[in-house]
């Protein structure tokens, strides 16, 4: 039987997990944000219906939907530095990556959420004689953004399970920092169970709120 | 945009010649009406053959490929694309039509009273509790007073389709627009709908209702379309057009709806 130890790989080491926690925890809001303002100004950008706008917006969200997002942000590390000349350091490079890959799915699940409404709303409004802002802000908007939560709540549980990738290029987050603590105390049982239920107790909630607001959509 | 006083020899609302394409699709060739102030223009056609695109294109839903319309003192020549009015121009000129559709189309997040006030608010900056005060008289003209914190989901068909009127209405369009406003109806619901239309026509609103009621066409209208392949066939007096038909393709038509379209009022 394993003799399990919790306390050698906390004790000495509490200052590093509540550093790693809190780097996972700015990445996770920190990118779920910024993918949210990429997701509106792309998704609005594809409702304007010009193809140089929806042409590149289109490119982009495919090339981060298509590719895995380990490969994004090892590539956003190593790449992109050499690309542009500029040497990124791995936080901030690792940051882009993940914002962009958040982007994308906002910018569908925006779109989605718009052109979800039904045509009717839109001839309605129209109809009255609304220009196009009091359309979106009174009529279309507050509909869509309803149905918009659950996809957003959904695609940040994923968004902050995807920012444990960030231990392969070196950010210290909780993933990261189990690492060091690892190589430290050699008792990865410990340490890995904990990272994960540290994962669940932190995502847990989410889900279910999110779950909440399904629930409630369909009703 | 003015609104000075009309011309008395012409007639309220007039198209001419209005064009409607979809691609290589002619939806309507070349369609002139003229409407005058208190008229009730019924028309019929069969499916397809560009009733509400005509409808669509008076206030501007679609926009018409060419043509001319003019409401009041204003008119818009979609031959001249450069000059066509856009944006809060083009939004307060529809304004001037009150709308209602098949599918009533009431906005699903908005209570029944929101949804009579919203365009007051939004469209004409009324105050709300002046906007609201207008909202529940014209409510309790479609016989819905009392149901002003409802949600549209939680009203029958019949109930929608009142407030979708009411909603219309409590803008004071100058010209009514109705297409087939009781064709998504269960049957039991249509005379609730049709006895607000018809007191409408009594009270002196302009109208013009895209129909598949034969009886209603013929008791209420003033005039008579019928419409097909995109073109105004005929246009007369309920009498002309719906009692004695010389036409072939009216008269096919009109027999396809013999059964409520001899006798009796909605
Ligand atoms: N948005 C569109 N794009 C392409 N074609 C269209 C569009 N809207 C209408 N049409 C075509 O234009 C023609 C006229 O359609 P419209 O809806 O005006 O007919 P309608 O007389 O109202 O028919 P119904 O009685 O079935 O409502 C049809 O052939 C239709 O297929
Ligand atoms: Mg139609």
């Amino acid at each position: 039987m394993y003799n399990w130890d919790f306390m050698t790989v906390v004790i000495g080491y509490e200052a590093w997990w509540l550093k790693g926690l809190l780097v996972t925890l700015a990445y996770a809001s920190g990118t779920v944000l910024g993918g949210l303002i990429i997701g509106v100004i792309c998704g609005m950008g594809l409702l304007a219906n010009r193809w140089w706008l929806t042409g590149p917006i289109h490119l982009y969200v495919e090339i981060f939907r298509c590719t895995p997002v380990l490969v994004q942000i090892v590539w956003f590390f190593f790449a992109l530095p050499i690309i542009i000349g500029i040497d990124l350091p791995a936080w901030l490079a690792a940051g882009i990556g993940l914002t962009l890959y958040m982007g994308c799915f906002a910018t569908e699940i925006f779109r989605g959420g718009i052109i979800s409404i039904d045509k009717g709303q839109w001839q309605a409004s129209r109809a009255i004689g609304m220009t196009y802002l009091e359309m979106m802000r009174h009529i279309i908007l507050p509909q869509a953004f309803r149905r918009m939560i659950p996809p957003f709540v959904n695609q940040s549980v994923i968004q902050f399970k995807n920012t444990a990738l960030l231990y392969v290029v070196a950010v210290p987050d909780m993933m990261y920092t189990g690492y060091l603590v690892v190589a430290d105390t050699y008792r990865p049982l410990e340490v890995y169970s904990g990272v994960a239920v540290a994962y669940f107790i932190l995502l847990y909630p989410l889900t279910q709120w999110g779950k909440r607001l399904e629930a409630r959509r369909d009703q | 945009m003015t609104n000075s006083a009309e011309d008395p020899g012409r007639p309220k609302l007039e198209l001419t010649d209005i064009r409607k394409n979809y691609g290589a699709v002619e939806a309507v060739r070349g369609v002139s009406l003229a409407v005058e102030s208190g008229q009730v223009v019924a028309i019929i056609g069969p499916s397809g053959c560009g009733k509400s695109t005509l409808l669509r294109c008076i206030n501007h839903l679609e926009e018409p490929t060419a043509g001319k319309v003019r409401l009041g003192d204003q008119e818009i020549d979609y031959s001249h694309k450069k000059g066509l009015p856009r944006g809060r121009a083009l939004a307060r000129f529809r304004g001037r039509f009150g709308m209602v559709f098949q599918q009533f189309d009431l906005f699903a997040h908005k209570t029944v009273l929101e949804n009579v006030t919203i365009g007051q608010t939004v469209v004409q900056r009324k105050p709300r509790q002046e906007a609201e005060k207008v909202a529940r008289e014209f409510l309790d003209r479609v016989g819905l007073a009392g149901m002003e914190s409802r949600l549209p989901r939680e009203l029958s068909g019949g109930q929608q389709q009142r407030v979708a009127m009411a909603r219309a209405l409590a803008l004071s369009p100058e010209v009514l627009l109705f297409d087939e406003v009781t064709s998504a109806l269960d049957p039991e619901l249509v005379g609730e709908v049709l006895e607000v239309m018809q007191t409408l026509a009594r009270e002196g609103s302009t109208m013009i209702v895209v129909t598949h009621e034969m009886a209603f066409a013929r008791d209420v209208a003033d005039k008579v379309i019928f419409m097909d392949q995109g073109q105004i066939e005929i246009e007369g007096s309920a009498q002309e057009v719906m009692v004695a038909p010389t036409n072939p393709r009216l008269k096919s038509f009109l027999a396809r709806f013999h059964g409520n379209g001899g006798q009796g009022s909605p």
